[in-house]
């Protein structure tokens, strides 16, 4: 018994996402054909050299027919997966492993997302018949709770995290204005946030991950096979997964400071990929910066910064596009947007393009040479939650 | 009354909402007098169901009525629930009542007053639970002079412990007379002319009384006190006169702070009466209802459930706005989240687990004593399997871990607030908190839960639990902004 992984034994060699956007003119149908297509045209291949298929999508579409009928595949195995907001982590896990089984010779993981079609503001759960006991209320909310824990913990003053707080979102602000991918691409400052209303305890509306339709996809081979399509592929090092049994929600021993699922997941990948010092080891990192406080405790859950030290790191700019350990490259969820079944899909694009040195100039970290990038996805809440955490490599060994 | 076995009050409870609207804040909106004092306003989370269970918790809570066995359950009031479905089974649910005791309606204002008479001629003890949530247009009678409470009394007999009320004899008078009424689904009542109520009421009334004192063996002199049901201010003032002329005390009938609260007056009146008096003193109610019923008792031994209804007096919040007021009874629509509103409830889901949604009943990990809420089968420390205890814990303390207010969230009157709470002994539940304004929540603070209804959809009413202030801590607080802020 035991976590192994498949450390280098599968490799990406081909990527698509589409820009994260609020794309009134675009279905669920055409942002997977334009996703598919990139990662295609990426891989040089076409569509029926794919042997198997795993969507991800938390909301947009049931079975494998979701794929299968925009793209009009034939005799093709489709699955449809689904886990919360890592839902796009999941999708391209299985089809990681469905490869290092042998059991097929191309898969392709693609993640969806069409949020605003509901016609309300931020995500919205199906409604799954229940007692009429379960609490209603929002994610930011849920998030919220962090904040505060954090601060009375590790006696931050309040207005001082929320200045940190406002710091994570700044960088990530910055980082996606850089990004022409990326659904808010205006560079917000600290002080600017700050003074925003707040919706959800101190959190603001620029706490809070864009919400945009979106799609991505990843061609996955074996590693043997991997420069038949291209000369840079990017290498599989970890796959973790942490379901969490929600007892934070009974325990009242959990305090609201960090996740475990995620700091479970992290040891694992960490493990199987043979890091002992992520935060000199990793180039950068891909988190899920659902909501500021989120990303905060996951610098610590993530071993880049000890316990209680996070907030400082972040305010002396450790984390910054050429600090010492650039996070959320891209823009994170909160300037690239966050269609749900797309996001851990789109954070493995943003290590594919920096690993590859493909990242526009402005924006292309200084890192590089470590060759090894981290993308961490998780949903649900504080006390109850999923975590993927991946790590990736442009080299074997 | 012979062989010793005497019939009577065994508990009182009583439930005033923790929102109190001064009229003079009416008066302001509407530019004309809305008269003087507050009136109690059940919050958007109550309604007359939510507000008599809460009332029986605090009477069954006293020492006493814990060990009587209750034989059946009636729920009177005049804005029940639903039509075609029984409400009062809803209550037996929230009491935890065994599935024996047989639980019913009695619809109307007249219902407290016929389900008292009722369980003081049964041999086994009856818990009556009255509420009533009274509202109408703005500036209608019902908004300006209503109110709104729960109460609940439990009758039995001697044999059950100390009575805080022996009962001494009592009598009715009916005639058919139209003086107010309301259509099923119209939020207005209407009235006839009062004068002609008052003519009908004072011949029931004063008849009743003399009947009463006839069955009791009483003289008038013998009564130290009487409070007097009324739906209007002229209905009983003949009697009233009367009594007050032959040296009987009639007490005030809440109008000035409560307002007057339809089918639960009666029994938050005589909650009052037995509360106040002194044991040996001999009380009387009048309810006043398409009809006259009037009860004498003897106060007694028995002690009154806490909080008494003074003490809820004196505790609350009347900051409420007039707006807020109107906006939780529907009389003034405002604009919600943009936000999904929430699903109706399953039943069947719903029915799989009423101990918990209803009776707020958790589970103890035998091994560890880990406390689930919800209740699970697999235990959260340690993993054993089915090997769990009940863990009722509606009456036990809890604490604020951590909170938050969420302005996104849908509600019927937003923002949410939201506390993780801890309880004493073990046990944590995130929950709703509720009666409490979002700037005066804190970490420790407090909490005790509360029964009520949390949304309602497809005509579905979804009844649970939230957390609010413990001992109504808001008491004394200056006057500010609305509740929920912004």
């Amino acid at each position: 018994m035991g976590s192994h992984g498949i450390r280098d034994r599968v490799a990406i060699v081909g990527m698509g996402c589409t820009p994260f956007r609020e794309h009134w003119d675009r279905g669920t149908d055409d942002l997977v054909v334009d996703a598919v297509g990139e990662g295609m045209r990426s891989a040089g291949i076409e569509v029926p050299e794919v042997d198997a298929w795993w969507l991800g999508t938390a909301q947009s579409g049931m079975s494998g027919i979701t794929l299968a009928a925009p793209l009009k595949l034939e005799g093709k195995p489709v699955t449809r997966v689904e886990n919360y907001c890592a839902t796009g982590s999941e999708a391209l896990r299985q089809a990681c492993y469905a490869v290092a089984s042998g059991a097929y010779d191309v898969a392709c993981a693609v993640g969806v997302e069409k949020v605003k079609d509901s016609g309300f503001q931020g995500l919205n759960a199906f409604p799954i018949p229940n007692d009429g006991t379960n609490r209603t209320l929002t994610a930011a909310a849920m998030f919220s709770l962090v904040a505060p824990a954090y601060a009375e913990r590790y006696g931050v003053d309040p207005g001082e995290l929320r200045r940190v707080l406002a710091r994570i979102a700044s960088k990530n602000h910055a980082n996606g204005a850089k990004n022409p991918r990326a659904q808010f691409r205006r560079e917000m400052d600290v002080d600017a946030i700050c003074a925003m209303p707040s919706v959800a305890g101190m959190l603001s509306v620029f706490d809070c991950a864009g919400v945009a339709d979106g799609a991505a996809s990843a061609v996955v081979v074996r590693a043997e096979d991997a420069h038949r399509y291209t000369d840079t592929p990017i290498y599989v090092k970890a796959l973790s997964f942490v379901a969490g049994n929600g007892s934070g929600l009974l325990d009242p021993d959990y305090d609201y400071t960090h996740f475990p699922e995620c700091e479970a997941a992290a040891q694992d990948a960490y493990a199987q990929a043979g890091v002992t010092d992520p935060r000199r080891e990793l180039a950068l990192a891909e988190v899920h910066d659902c909501f500021t406080p989120t990303e905060l405790v996951l610098m610590e859950d993530l071993g880049f910064s000890a316990r209680g030290e996070a907030w400082k790191d972040c305010e002396a700019g450790v984390f910054d596009l050429h600090g010492e350990l650039p996070i959320n490259s891209d823009g994170g969820l909160k300037s690239f947007g966050h269609p749900v079944g797309a996001s851990g899909l789109r954070m493995l694009f943003e290590c594919w393009l920096q690993l590859r040195g493909e990242a526009p100039e402005e924006r292309r970290i200084d890192t590089v040479d470590r060759g090894l990038a981290l993308t961490h996805n998780l949903g649900g809440y504080p006390g109850e939650m999923v975590s993927f955490v991946g790590i990736w490599g442009n080299r074997t060994g | 009354m012979t062989s010793g076995r005497v019939r009577g009050v065994v508990a009182v409870g009583t439930h005033l909402p923790h929102w109190r609207l001064q009229r003079s804040a009416a008066s302001a909106v509407l530019g004309s007098s809305q008269g003087k004092g507050t009136r109690t306003v059940a919050s958007y989370d109550e309604d007359a169901l939510t507000m008599s269970v809460e009332a029986a918790r605090r009477a069954l809570r006293s020492a006493v009525a814990g060990t009587v066995p209750v034989g059946s359950l009636w729920f009177t009031t005049s804005t029940p629930t639903y039509l075609d479905k029984t409400s009062a089974t809803i209550a037996h649910a929230a009491l935890r009542l065994p599935p024996e005791v047989p639980a019913a309606d009695a619809l109307g204002p007249r219902g407290a007053g016929m389900a008292l008479c009722g369980a003081l001629r049964s041999d086994e003890p009856v818990l009556v639970l009255a509420g009533d949530v009274r509202s109408g247009p703005a500036g209608s009678p019902e908004d300006r002079e209503g109110g709104d409470a729960g109460a609940a009394v439990l009758v039995g007999s001697s044999e059950d412990g100390p009575l805080v009320g022996e009962y001494l004899g009592g009598a009715s008078a009916t005639r058919e007379f139209l003086d107010r009424w309301r259509v099923p689904g119209e939020q207005r009542t209407r009235a006839w002319e009062e004068r002609f109520g008052q003519q009908r009421y004072d011949e029931l009334a004063g008849a009743a009384w003399d009947a009463a004192l006839k069955d009791a063996g009483l003289d008038v002199d013998q009564v130290a006190t009487v409070a007097m049901s009324a739906p209007h201010a002229r209905a009983g003032a003949g009697l009233r006169k009367r009594l007050g002329a032959a040296g009987v005390d009639v007490v005030g009938d809440l109008r000035d702070r409560v307002g007057f609260t339809g089918a639960a007056h009666p029994l938050l009146l005589l909650a009052t009466l037995l509360e106040v008096a002194e044991p040996g003193q001999v009380v009387g109610l009048i309810a006043l209802a398409d009809g006259a019923d009037v009860f004498l008792f003897r106060a007694g031994e028995g002690t009154p459930a806490s909080p008494t209804s003074a003490e809820q007096l004196d505790a609350g919040d009347d900051s409420l706005t007039y707006a807020r007021a109107l906006s939780w009874r529907g009389v003034l629509p405002v604009q919600p989240p943009n936000r999904p509103e929430p699903p109706r409830m399953s039943a069947s889901a719903a029915e799989r687990r009423l101990d918990w949604k209803y009776g707020f009943v958790g589970s103890r990990d035998r091994s560890s004593g880990a406390v689930h809420l919800p209740p699970a089968r697999v235990s959260f420390v340690g993993g054993h399997t089915d090997d769990m205890d009940p863990a009722p814990m509606a009456d036990v303390p809890a604490t604020v871990a951590t909170f938050t207010v969420d302005g996104l969230a849908w509600s019927p009157s937003p923002p949410v607030v939201f506390a993780v709470c801890d309880f004493e002994g073990g046990g944590r539940l995130p929950v709703e908190l509720t009666d409490v304004r979002p700037d005066d929540v804190s970490i420790g603070m407090p909490v005790e839960m509360t029964f009520r209804r949390l949304t309602t959809a497809d005509g579905i009413a979804n009844y649970f639990w939230k957390a609010r202030p413990a001992g109504g801590r808001a008491a004394g607080r200056p006057a500010g902004d609305a509740p929920g802020g912004h």
